[in-house]
């Protein structure tokens, strides 16, 4: 086991550099950062002792060798737009995006399980249907658009909810900021949490229909209905549970998605996460933001695999004998 | 005894009541945060408005963006060279220390590092020589005449406060060593930050001991960057912030028709423009070879033709544009009635084309940003049609700013054909618009790096280098004008229009909207 985890993280450097020296070919096609800078009647001589300075003239190979050394020590450099050190500028935001990402992976979980179980046991009523139809939204409807129609509704129309930001925060020792301590807060982060939340929350309900269909079709389940369990026992104890890998699965990696792709959440109701400073990035070609950024966001879909990978053992006792060494 | 408890609690509730009714709060919400609190480190429109609440510099624009006098009370031109500064007593920096001339050769020396994005406001000064207290000079290597133009945006930070906290640079980009000028202020300003959460809110108060008499009634403000247009119009609209800029055109009548909210428009300084290549002798992505079109005054004049500026204004800027004939903003330039357009006439524009040995137009290609002006790559999709109505067919490649920028510079390889780009003369002056856009591109002499039509006129550059030392304003009104009746008649770029700024306010804010969008709060009164 030990020795797994070790062989798992080794395989998320290699990862990292590779998704490292990709960003890095990307950055070349993004345009000029020095212009991103300075004001427009800047003179070019001047601009091109910022471009030296910055060290954008030397090849891209040694730019890419410093970046991995210096990250290396976690020195991702300053930010060129904003001229603070790139570590401060993502931990500082780092509270808001991990608290949106697990209060929306919450909901959605919380949702999805009771509402796919029960589409699934009842497939032909009315209401699991209708369950099934409103789900389609979630799917199709791309984010951005659901998040500004909750704006629209909730803050514009309804007056109930805030349009953006975090509301009033609270730091915890150690420099946490949280806003689920405050009423503000827990009001504000309603909306982006659920318009973030709705994909994740229909993919998994729809799966854990899908899945609790195929299980309950199997023999076991019939044997343990001709023992004469009761239908809670049978549903619950032996037909979910059969369904858990392949969700704990895709949630695992949903997980990542979910932090990863809060940008356009966070971007649309003003969230103070990481995700908008990306977003900014890109737009001012701010390189060592975003080079950060993108070595930070492979390095957790790594660790996520690997926490999957570990909850494979517990829930699934095949997989357990067999890491054991048992023949077949 | 009972009655007279009650009288003493209604007195107490009023009274009360009365205290609350005296808080005037302005939540103003904008597209970005500040980049920093640093004064000189960012060349940035956005970051030096809102920190000219905060600082201030020599000379102080008013609503109008005619001078007027901040940190310095009068100003005379001593010497072709020396321009003589007098500075005002008794004013006071956040932190309590007294503002005098040493304040002002230290912010020079800040200011004249290469860390400092604003080293171009005082470039060409040889050496500032401290008089007495409150008496500066300023020495120049050539005569200067537009000396303070730009200085409405050069603070004056305090020297023992920056001594003290380590702030004596801008963070230095090559170290990395912060300033701790980036996240703390202390200028002499009318407001000064009590809470600042990067990204998220920073929160302002009046200075109790701002030299100046406050016009505003505020007690406090709370400014909150929101990025998406969207969310920021519904903020609005909510009631959640009580001010919000930019508001985008298509969103200007919802806000309008909303109860208690209107959008405030105005003309901005920016003008927006087309530019062409006239250098090379083969004009790229055409199907023209081995000359240049655009080589030919005729051609240059079939675009202007061309172009009908009034269906950009009524579709595709919804009327919220001015149309221009002349690089600068009639704002900015006096004489810049005696200009007038060359007229819409699709006709005319075939003929001249058809004189130059093209009657059946060319192919070529346009190049412009999607995401730098209002709306650029609909107008640039407008002109591309309006074009092939005349038989100029042109394909377009709109892209981002950052990568636009890259391509048409000369180290880019200047890659276009012809283009869309907008200007604003830091120095708010013609001679910022003629030296960077309408000279003869010499790297060397840092002429024309702009001037991407490649545009070459000697007596032009001449003109701008006798505007440039020239102190009497009618005589160099006259030369300015001169130079642009040149470049205009010789068509060198076909100017477009200034587009319009776009404020969006609940009802009871009074404010001032700048033609330079900056926002001072010391306009602003709460009913």
């Amino acid at each position: 086991m030990v020795a797994f985890i070790l062989r798992r993280l080794a395989q998320s450097i290699l990862v990292m550099l590779v998704v490292g020296l990709v960003a890095f070919f990307m950055f070349q096609f993004l345009g000029d950062p020095v212009n991103q800078m300075v004001g427009v009647d800047t003179p070019i001589a001047e601009r091109e002792a910022l471009r030296e300075r910055l060290g954008l003239n030397d090849p891209l190979i040694i730019r890419f060798g410093k970046f991995v050394v210096n990250a290396a020590q976690l020195e991702f450099g300053l930010s060129y737009q904003h001229k603070s050190p790139v570590t401060d500028l993502l931990l500082e935001r780092l509270p808001a995006t991990i608290e949106l990402s697990m209060v929306s992976a919450v909901i959605a979980f919380a949702l999805a399980l009771p509402a796919g179980v029960y589409t699934g046991l009842y497939r032909n009523r009315w209401s699991s249907k209708a369950m099934l139809t409103l789900s389609l939204v979630g799917i199709s409807v791309p984010t951005f658009l659901i998040g500004i129609l909750f704006i629209y509704l909730f803050a514009v129309v309804l007056g109930w909810l805030p349009s953006f930001g975090r509301g009033d925060v609270v730091t915890l020792p150690g420099g946490w900021t949280t806003g689920l301590l405050t009423t503000s807060g827990l009001k504000a982060i309603i909306l982006p949490a659920l318009t973030l939340g709705l994909f994740t929350l229909t993919l998994i309900m729809r799966l854990i229909r899908a899945e609790m269909l195929e299980v309950l079709r199997t023999d076991y389940i019939k044997f343990a209905r001709a023992r004469g369990l009761t239908n809670r026992a049978v549903n619950f104890g032996h037909a979910l549970k059969n369904t858990l890998v392949p969700v704990i699965t895709v949630t695992g990696l949903l997980l990542g998605n979910l932090i990863a792709f809060a940008i356009i959440t966070e971007s649309v109701f003003q969230w103070p996460g990481m995700g908008r400073l990306f977003l900014q990035s890109i737009q001012e070609v701010d390189l060592p933001v975003m080079s950060a950024y993108l070595v930070m966001i492979s390095f957790l879909f790594v660790v996520l695999n690997l926490v999957v990978d570990i909850l494979y053992y517990v829930v699934d006792p095949r997989l357990r004998v067999e890491g054991h060494g048992g023949g077949h | 005894m009972r009655k007279a408890f009650t009288a003493l609690a209604v007195a107490a509730v009023v009274a009360a009541s009365g205290g609350l009714a005296e808080a005037k709060t302005l939540k103003w919400g904008f597209q970005t945060d500040t980049t920093s609190l640093d004064p000189h480190a960012h060349n940035v429109t956005f970051t030096l408005g809102f920190l000219g609440n905060i600082y201030e510099g020599l000379v102080r624009r008013d609503a109008d963006l005619k001078f007027e006098p901040g940190l310095a009370t009068k100003w005379e031109n001593l010497e072709p060279t020396r321009w003589r500064f007098h500075l005002r007593k008794g004013v006071k920096f956040h932190n309590g220390n007294d503002f005098n001339a040493d304040d002002v050769l230290f912010s020079y020396e800040r200011t004249n590092n290469e860390d400092a994005n604003l080293r171009g406001r005082v470039v060409g000064i040889k050496e500032v020589v401290k008089v007495d207290d409150y008496t500066v000079d300023f020495i120049t290597e050539k005569p200067n005449p537009i000396i303070y133009y730009e200085w409405d945006t050069w603070f004056i930070m305090d020297k023992e406060w920056s001594e003290e906290k380590g702030a004596t640079t801008p963070t230095n980009t090559s170290t990395g060593v912060e300033s701790y000028a980036a996240h703390h202020e202390n200028g002499t300003g009318a407001f000064t930050i009590t809470e600042r959460q990067t990204d998220v809110k920073t929160v302002l108060v009046p200075f109790k001991d701002w030299w100046d008499k406050p016009q505003h009634n505020l007690t406090e403000v709370i400014m909150t960057p929101i990025g998406q247009d969207a969310t920021r119009v519904a903020a609005l609209l909510s009631g959640e912030v009580d001010m919000v800029y930019p508001v985008p055109v298509q969103d200007i009548k919802r806000v309008n028709s909303n109860d208690g909210t209107s959008v405030l428009v105005g003309p901005e300084l920016r003008t927006i423009f087309l530019f062409f290549d006239t250098f090379r002798d083969e004009l790229l992505y055409s199907n023209v070879k081995g000359k240049n079109p655009f080589k030919e005054l005729k051609v240059r004049q079939a675009v202007y033709h061309a172009i009908d500026i009034e269906a950009i204004k009524k579709k595709i800027m919804r009327g919220l544009s001015d149309p221009s004939a002349i690089m600068i903003s009639p704002k900015l330039f006096d004489k810049s009635e005696g200009f007038t357009r060359l007229p819409y006439d699709r006709s005319k524009a075939k003929a001249l084309l058809a004189e130059a040995g093209y009657p059946d137009g060319f192919e070529t290609r346009m190049d412009c940003p999607n995401d730098r002006y209002v709306n650029d790559e609909q107008i640039c999709q407008a002109i591309v049609s309006m074009l092939a109505k005349v038989g100029i067919k042109s394909s377009l490649v709109a892209q981002p700013k950052a990568k636009y920028f890259a391509a048409i510079n000369p180290k880019g390889g200047s890659d276009y054909a012809f283009g869309l780009l907008g200007w604003t003369p830091g120095s708010f002056d013609s001679w910022n618009v003629l030296f960077n856009l309408l000279n003869t591109p010499k790297p060397d002499e840092g002429r024309g790096p702009y001037n991407y039509s490649g545009y070459s006129n000697a007596r032009v550059d001449e003109l701008t280098d006798m505007i440039g030392v020239e102190t009497d304003k009618a005589k160099r009104d006259a030369m300015i004008e001169e130079a642009f009746k040149i470049s205009t008649s010789e068509v060198a770029t076909v100017p477009l229009h200034q587009q319009a700024l776009a404020w969006g306010k609940r009802d009871n804010i009074e404010l001032k909207q700048r033609a330079d969008n900056q926002f001072r709060f010391y306009y602003v009164n709460v009913k």
